[in-house]
């Protein structure tokens, strides 16, 4: 680890969610009060996890359990992971995670009075490719109830997790659908201020994703931190 | 493009979970092993129970023997558990050794962007001058990111996202 990386460029004001939301209550008592210390991005934050599809097998169709489909609307989700620059984020690990058809989590903790389906776990995860493609195989998650206000109910989402090239690029979303009326509604939708943003969350449908006589198509483009031009780690060293 | 929105992990994050990777050394690392674990705690001095904790370092260097990286859940009692290798002093900005060092990330519920924090050894003698440490002049806020020696390789840290002992969370 000898070589010199650029860090990783701030976030553009705005696009993400404070941690103090007062409309998602989950996060009165688990915000933290002190302003966050800014630290210098070292070997620690420029370098990050690498996974490999031999110590992390992909299963990139989760719609089906063995030879057993699962129930629901089946879809195709696909789209790049790309940094601010535009640059592919290749051989990256994509995992996601989603309640069923009916709205229910495959977790021991989601009470919803919803159906289970034992042809759906829920979880996989894929690689991207050279060209920072990925694509997998599931069915659209239905909504659920929670209570974090009054008939309060999440929009239809799947889960992301991405790691990309550094500790410090880390990503935690999810995917919203086009057009369904409970994104107006959702406090973790609407807690990140710039709608522009947060707006990226909803996929694009799109029938090429999708495989005719077998699934519906959405396209979701990720894009992760891009570094400053010039590497600056160890700017001091270099003028001394 | 900006970078996408961060989202909570939510509650139900276990359905990602493979409770092998709290073992770093679960691939054939060597080296000087040890246990990590600690607890987290909320604004009403509750213990999390639905937390997912998530490690990195940079030392020993990643390899197929040693991912680097570990992911643990908080259990019903507020406790996760990793298994790692004692990192040893890693290369800082300006030619300043930082000090051996986890990087801790903290994901929940609750949480619409991660936390970062990191967790150091009490009495390593390079705390002194890590250049991360030395940022905070607070001695009692420094403290919340040194995690202490129970027995013999086993340290702990208890983190609180509020109130007098809050840890000191990063921008990074």
């Amino acid at each position: 680890m000898s070589e010199r990386l650029a860090p990783f460029r701030p976030y553009a004001p705005g696009t993400q969610p404070d941690n103090n939301a007062p409309g998602y209550r989950s996060t009165g008592l688990r915000h933290p009060t002190r302003p966050l210390l800014k630290i210098p991005q070292t070997i620690t934050e420029l370098f990050g996890p690498q996974f490999s599809p031999a110590q992390f097998p992909p299963t990139d169709n989760i719609a089906v359990s063995g030879t057993h489909e699962a129930v629901g609307e089946r879809i195709i989700v696909a789209g790049f992971v790309r940094d601010e620059d535009g640059r592919p984020v290749a051989n990256t690990m994509v995992e996601i995670w989603q309640a069923n058809a009916a709205g229910r989590y495959n977790h021991p903790r989601d009470t919803h009075d919803a159906p289970l389906d034992p042809d759906f776990k829920g979880s996989g995860r894929v690689f991207t490719d050279q060209n920072g493609a990925y694509r997998f195989i599931t069915i659209k998650p239905g909504s659920y109830p929670w209570g974090n206000h009054a008939n309060a109910w999440r929009p239809n989402h799947i889960h992301f997790s991405l790691f990309g090239a550094g500790y410090a690029t880390r990503l935690i979303t999810q995917m919203y659908f086009p057009g369904d009326p409970l994104l107006a509604l959702d406090p973790i939708f609407l807690a990140t201020a710039d709608a522009t943003a947060r707006n990226r969350l909803i996929a694009k449908f799109d029938l090429d994703v999708g495989k005719q006589d077998y699934a519906l198509g959405y396209r979701f483009d990720m894009y992760l931190r891009g570094r400053n031009a010039t590497p600056m780690e160890d700017h001091h060293a270099d003028h001394h | 493009m900006q970078t996408t929105t961060s989202q909570t992990i939510g509650p139900y994050w276990h359905l990602i979970e493979d409770k092998s990777w709290s073992d770093l050394t679960r691939f054939g690392a060597t080296g000087e092993v040890i246990t990590v674990t600690g607890t987290i705690t909320d604004g009403a001095n509750a213990k999390m129970t639905d937390a997912c904790v998530e490690i990195w370092q940079t030392s020993p260097v990643a390899s197929d023997e040693f991912p680097g990286f570990g992911r643990a859940a908080t259990d019903d009692s507020g406790y996760f558990s990793f298994k790692t290798i004692m990192p040893e002093p890693v290369r800082g900005p300006g030619n300043i050794l930082q000090a051996p060092h986890l990087a801790v990330t903290i994901l929940a519920r609750g949480l619409m962007f991660h936390l970062a924090t990191r967790l150091y050894f009490e009495n390593e003698p390079t705390n002194e001058n890590d250049p991360v440490l030395s940022l905070i002049g607070d001695k009692a806020l420094r403290n919340t990111l040194i995690a202490r020696q129970t027995k013999t390789g086993v340290w702990h840290l208890d983190i609180h996202l509020q109130g007098d002992a809050e840890t000191v969370f990063f921008e990074i």
